[in-house]
């Protein structure tokens, strides 16, 4: 499953316009988050992940995607949930940071959306704060709320974190 | 930036960094016409082409110095001063070439003193200066008007005084100006390439030889034997298309010299000295990017000889030493390392000093210090910031910022040695890879992760087990292995990453990789060894490269991502216990470099009597362990003599057919052990552990002795314990042994005595006869005395003639040339594998796999069988 940006670019608009903005969604724990598809390169399943003794709890480990090794980085942990109790498939979507390869591990990925500025907000002021540093804001989707995943805050964590 | 602009530059700074070492061989050596030479036509060059870009400034100024060195060849007398002026005037023109680089355009300004100067130190001969240029250039240089009529195709070319215009064609005119130059030197037959198609080209044959390995991994695993030759074959282009690859980032290490006599030169003429720069194997090539890396610290290294290390010249007097210093710089190529020495005559570290400012700053405590070596406290100069007290730096005259050089060789994987004598002298050896892109490295497994760790570092490898050979002993849950009459510290490799997490059960099962990082030696306990496997060094992420303990990561024939275990990062967390742990702070500094060792090595023998007086012998290394055992507690069944000994019953053996089983008192009993399987050899008395250099004299016609030979003076018989151990266990012999081996002569040779008193015992054990030679001239004259020998067990690297040469010498003689050989390798390279191919090697077994080399003996010598 590839959701590359031209792919997505053949899927029917909904609206046009500068201020709109593609997203992949993704979901973990039932929330569902979107991801700028600007810097999402592919969704892959994980097969085998090298853990990394030592490592940011962030951090399960590194694996092999089609010869490059990527850190895989768990999205759950990122967000200060527990890891996800049922075993099976593992679903990553491959970002680029800072000429990097990383694969964000989540639960499940959706389709790909087109949404306007129209119905985007501000973070609520009451938001967990580990999840407001990691949010760009959301947007009301009918049935659903999509929380605009900001994808270097997602990544910075650990020794930047620290430093910063 | 104009594209033509910075191939100048480029071109230009390369040119100016031979000009500097020239320049100084000039001044030694005034009256040397060729290197004069040399200097003109590089100086003449960088006028031609700084005409040639409309660089007026840079090319007044490069005219002014040509017009001296003119005048020098015409036989004017070289002065230092006018030296310095050149120097000096170089010096300008890089100035202005940095700020061509950081600008493109000339930097305003005026150079009037530097060419006045430079005039009037040339007129004081007596050809005027344009004549000057005249007589000694045969023709003048070409001007952009020559250039351009030396290139016809071109008159509609932009006018001489604007700047150029079209990249192309200036490209092209330059070419005419080439052309003139290179109708004076030789035609070189180079391109240019940039870095950056070299780096890609290095990336993609990385991922060949990745997917060569995975097919290689694919194959071993299938019976289908079609693959099998145009895989070899896939291998082998893939083996010489990387070595191409990697020559091509190869450079010279003496680029990284070029600057180093101008400094020497400087700091000479500033601190009133005299020094000699020697640089001994500047043409050794290393990776660019490792020289780049390395470049700055010997640059500070070779500072700090010239400033702190060599005295001044009455000093030197006085001390009774020739008046000039000298500062060597040497590099060779040493196995998959490159060594470079930086040394000097200077006056040395003043250790007491250092030891002094070590208390004095509370690096460690007194104690410790006043039983430290002298090697040992010299390491305390690459202590961070030890060198900022003025008066060390004063006093012991070394390192400003040695600790910065040491991180920086860290970084690649390099170390740093120093050995230095109170007045005599100091010398810094560095080892360095020669590349970084492309490593050996072992895999190693702990709590099922698999890890590389850098074949580089590995020394040796140590099966530890409770009760066997070697076994890991606690000091206060610290753990130690004895290796050798030394005590190394141990680090489990699974509690360093923390894998013990619910993990329960004994942590001193596995194997030991005796590891060294400069002149520390350690243990890194893994639970298994797999082989050795080139691997391609893909960095860590940011996110994880503040783990110390990872280089970075590789993707392995298998297609898995395994972590590179980083032998710096572990050895550092040794050596925190250095300084707290005085135990272990010894071996830093006593232990002889492992060349030495090698030489020197002795067989470490247990000395005891059985049935008589006279002495018998055993390696040590094949004995378990020594016990004195209750004689009550000893039982015999059905004839069988047994010993309930931790929890199993182990079988008791006498060591000589005389010797009296006691039935009281304590009984002294040598343990062997293979696998689960123990035996007792009963003597009388254990007599001594000696180390000794022993020849034997082997023995045919008596199958419980391999020879005699003369321990500490007096003759002992060396004992075969291959003998007594099927006494114990019929079978003992049976496992993995065929029923034909019992007939067959091994001639196992191997230079290190160590190896040769391991698998010796292996090898007799398995039923055959063993012959042993140290060398492949031993070797050769076994066979010269026409011994017979069924199959060859050789070491490949042994100093002098290789097991290569061996067999290449073996396979010319008739008579030898179909015999089997099994190569036994510590390191295993593609080049290497070739090569065996190419001389009919039967198999390749690296050193310590002992059932590895049962089994592929057991496999030649059938092959051998039907060939006769």
């Amino acid at each position: 499953m590839t959701a590359t940006s031209s792919e997505a670019g053949r899927r029917p608009t909904a609206v046009a316009g500068d201020e709109n903005c593609q997203y992949v969604t993704v979901t973990v724990g039932g929330q569902r988050f979107g991801l700028p598809i600007a810097q999402v390169h592919d969704v892959f399943i994980v097969h085998a992940i090298t853990r990394v003794p030592l490592a940011p709890l962030e951090i399960k480990g590194l694996l092999n995607l089609r010869g490059r090794v990527v850190t895989a980085v768990c999205l759950r942990t990122r967000l200060g949930m527990p890891d996800r109790a049922e075993e099976g498939e593992v679903t990553a979507v491959g970002l680029e940071s800072a000429g990097e390869s990383y694969g964000l591990l989540v639960d499940s990925v959706g389709e790909v959306l087109q949404l306007g500025q129209d119905s985007r907000e501000p973070n609520p002021v009451h938001l967990n704060p580990r999840w407001a540093g990691l949010s760009r804001g959301v947007h009301r989707l009918d049935d659903q709320l999509l929380i605009v995943l900001d994808v270097d805050a997602v990544l910075a964590f650990g020794v930047d974190a620290r430093a910063a | 930036m104009d594209e033509l602009l910075r191939e100048f530059l480029t071109e230009t700074s390369e040119h100016l960094d031979v000009v500097d070492i020239e320049l100084v061989r000039f001044e030694q050596d005034p009256n040397n016409t060729t290197i004069l030479q040399n200097i003109f036509r590089l100086v003449h060059t960088i006028k031609g082409t700084c005409g040639f870009l409309g660089l007026p400034r840079l090319e007044t100024l490069a005219h002014a110095a040509e017009s001296l060195m003119g005048k020098f060849r015409d036989g004017m007398p070289v002065t230092s001063d006018a030296v310095s002026l050149i120097l000096a005037t170089i010096d300008r023109i890089k100035l202005i070439l940095g700020e061509l680089e950081r600008t493109a355009a000339e930097p305003p300004g005026l150079d009037e003193d530097l060419i006045e100067g430079l005039e009037r130190l040339g007129s004081t001969g007596e050809v005027d200066i344009r004549a000057a240029n005249d007589a000694s250039g045969g023709r003048p240089a070409p001007s952009p008007e020559d250039a351009r009529r030396d290139a016809p195709a071109h008159d509609e070319m932009a006018s001489p005084d604007g700047p150029p215009q079209s990249p192309a064609r200036e490209d092209e005119a330059r070419r005419a100006v080439a052309e003139v130059e290179e109708a004076r030197a030789p035609r070189v037959q180079t391109i240019r390439v940039t870095v950056n198609t070299l780096e890609h080209l290095m990336t993609m044959v990385s991922e060949l030889v990745l997917t060569r390995n995975q097919l290689l991994e694919i194959a071993r695993r299938q019976d289908d034997t079609a693959f099998k030759v145009p895989l070899q074959r896939l291998s082998h282009v893939t083996a010489e298309l990387q070595e191409g690859v990697m020559k091509t980032r190869m450079q010279p290490i003496g680029s990284a010299w070029q600057k180093l006599p101008r400094v020497v030169r400087g700091l000479a003429t500033e601190l009133g000295k005299q020094i000699d720069l020697v640089m001994q194997g500047a043409e050794t090539e290393l990776d660019r990017q490792v020289l780049e890396i390395i470049k700055d610290p010997l640059t500070h290294m070779v500072r700090n000889s010239a400033d702190h290390g060599i005295e001044s010249p009455a000093e030197r007097v006085a001390r009774g030493k020739p008046e000039r210093g000298t500062i060597r710089l040497g590099a060779y190529h040493e196995g998959g390392t490159i060594t470079i020495e930086v040394s000097d005559d200077g006056r040395g570290l003043d250790y007491r000093r250092i030891r002094r400012t070590v208390i004095e700053r509370g690096l460690a405590a007194e104690i410790d210090v006043d039983r430290m070596s002298d090697a040992q406290v010299a390491k305390f100069i690459f202590h961070p910031g030890f060198t900022t007290t003025s008066s060390v730096t004063a006093v012991s005259g070394r390192g400003v910022g040695m600790d910065v050089v040491k991180s920086n060789l860290e970084l690649i994987g390099g170390t740093i040695d120093i050995h230095s004598e109170f007045g005599r002298g100091t010398t810094f050896t560095i080892k360095i890879p020669l590349t970084l892109a492309i490593i050996a490295a072992l895999i190693v497994s702990a709590r099922g992760q698999r890890f590389a760790i850098p074949q580089v570092a590995v020394l040796e490898l140590v099966r530890v087990r409770p009760g066997s050979d070697h076994e890991i002993e606690h000091i206060d849950d610290t753990p130690v292995l004895r290796l050798r009459d030394r005590l190394l510290p141990v680090v489990p490799l699974a509690a360093l990453l923390q894998l013990d997490v619910g993990h329960q059960g004994a942590n001193d099962d596995g194997f030991i990789v005796i590891t060294q990082v400069g002149r520390q030696r350690f243990g890194i306990l893994v639970d298994g060894v797999f082989h050795t496997e080139e691997i391609v060094v893909k960095p860590m992420s940011r996110r994880l490269r503040h783990l110390s303990l990872f280089s970075g990561n590789t993707i392995l024939g298998d297609g898995a991502v395994v972590l590179i275990i980083d032998p710096n990062g572990v050895s550092r967390t040794v050596g925190v216990s250095v300084g707290e742990r005085a135990m272990f702070t010894d071996e830093v500094a006593e232990a002889p470099a492992p060349e030495e060792e090698e030489e020197k090595e002795a067989v470490t023998l247990l000395v005891f009597r059985a049935g008589g007086d006279g002495l018998k012998a055993v390696p040590l290394s094949v004995v378990t362990r020594l016990e004195e055992v209750d004689a009550s507690k000893i039982e015999r069944v059905g004839g069988r003599i047994l010993l309930q000994y931790r929890g199993r019953l182990m079988p008791l053996v006498p060591a000589d057919p005389a010797v009296r089983v006691r039935t009281e008192g304590a009984q002294p009993i040598v343990v062997f052990s293979d696998g689960d399987r123990a035996l007792g050899l009963m003597v009388d008395e254990i007599v001594d552990i000696v180390e000794e250099h022993i020849v034997i004299d082997l023995v045919t016609d008596r199958p419980e002795v391999v020879g005699s030979a003369i321990v500490r003076g007096r003759a002992a018989e060396i004992v075969n314990v291959a003998h007594f151990l099927p006494l114990g266990h019929e079978d003992w012999l049976n496992r993995g042994s065929p029923p034909s081996a019992a007939a067959r002569t091994v001639l196992l040779v191997d230079d290190s005595a160590f190896f040769r008193s391991l698998l010796g015992p292996v090898l007799k054990a398995a039923g055959y006869r063993v012959a042993i030679a140290n060398d492949a001239d031993e070797a050769l004259a076994i066979f010269a005395a026409g011994r017979k020998v069924d199959v060859v067990v050789t070491d490949i690297e042994m100093p002098g003639k290789s097991g290569f040469d061996l067999i290449e010498a073996l396979r010319v003689e008739p008579a030898t040339a179909d015999i089997p050989v099994i190569a036994l390798s510590s390191y295993v390279s593609q080049s290497i594998v070739e090569r065996a191919r190419r001389l009919g090697v039967a198999d390749f077994v690296a050193k310590f796999d002992r059932s590895g080399l049962i089994a592929a003996l057991a496999e030649a010598c059938p092959s051998y069988g039907e060939a006769a």
